[in-house]
């Protein structure tokens, strides 16, 4: 059995294009740079939206679920039409969105509702924005291809 | 100040998840997104280890700006997550895409309070 997995990894690997080292490099690059404009956004809402004590947390409820309707469109636009630079998806999908939204602050901010027995609230914050975000990536996918097809036709 | 120790933490955390990503995915073949479900959770856990440690401190000290807003925050993702989702559900495989719903948030949930609970004892 593990002869066999270790056969299938080292066939996938070999089978792999190898990525010279400068094209990794700069993709690197554009995903910690994209990583830092996407947070120092979140912060910035964060600090205009500033969380109340207890309270529903509206700041990383918005980031997050505007950041997957973002995604949505970014994907359909690369998918779909084929364009953009070869680092357009890694700095903008990876980077500026992925450093944008955030599960770790989603979960310890639930965490903390959940501790200050605040549980209605922890629950509706959980469920509320899985929710949103999926009907936001779903929404805004949907939308971007549909426009897209219809601007070919 | 505090904005230069966000963006440092998120340079540091973006690149770290695209690369944890990419080792993951290319060692299974499942259609499962684990890469992005192992540094959700383990963001959740360093999260919950940071916010342990520094609970006596300032929401706003420097080590929670760089590692709980800026590394984390950014290690972490939600937008990638939900589009991963919709694609497992758009191929078919929609109880894998509820299972990768619901089992990212309740994992990260579960970490977070881990992460947490080890800080506090670590903190003693």
């Amino acid at each position: 059995m593990g002869e066999t997995v270790k056969g299938l990894s080292e066939t996938k690997r070999v089978g792999r294009p190898r990525v010279p080292a400068r094209k990794q490099l700069s993709v690197l690059a554009v995903v910690a740079a994209g990583g830092a404009v996407g947070a120092g956004a979140r912060y910035g809402v964060e600090l205009l939206w500033p969380p109340t004590a207890g309270g529903f947390p509206w700041a990383t409820f918005a980031v997050n679920v505007v950041g997957c309707a973002l995604i949505g469109v970014l994907m359909a636009v690369v998918v779909e039409a084929a364009v953009g630079h070869r680092l357009l998806r890694p700095f903008l999908g990876t980077g500026v969105l992925g450093g944008f939204t955030t599960l770790s602050a989603y979960a310890g901010e639930a965490d903390a509702l959940l501790r200050a027995g605040r549980a209605a609230t922890a629950l509706s914050y959980l469920a509320l924005t899985l929710v949103a975000a999926l009907a936001a990536v779903w929404a805004a996918t949907v939308l971007t291809r549909r426009t897209i097809l219809r601007r070919r036709a | 100040m505090s904005w230069l120790l966000v963006m440092a933490g998120a340079a540091l955390g973006a690149p770290l998840r695209y690369l944890t990503d990419r080792a993951v995915q290319t060692r299974h073949d499942s259609v499962f997104p684990w890469g992005t479900f192992s540094v959700n959770v383990a963001g959740c856990l360093l999260l919950g280890l940071v916010l342990g440690l520094s609970a006596h401190g300032a929401a706003d000290s420097p080590a929670r700006l760089l590692l709980a807003v800026g590394l984390c925050g950014a290690l972490t993702t939600y937008s990638t997550f939900s589009y991963e989702t919709l694609r497992l559900a758009e191929s078919g495989a929609r109880l894998l895409a509820v299972v990768n719903a619901v089992g990212s948030v309740l994992a990260g949930l579960v970490a977070v309070w881990l992460g947490g609970a080890l800080g506090d004892a670590l903190a003693g």
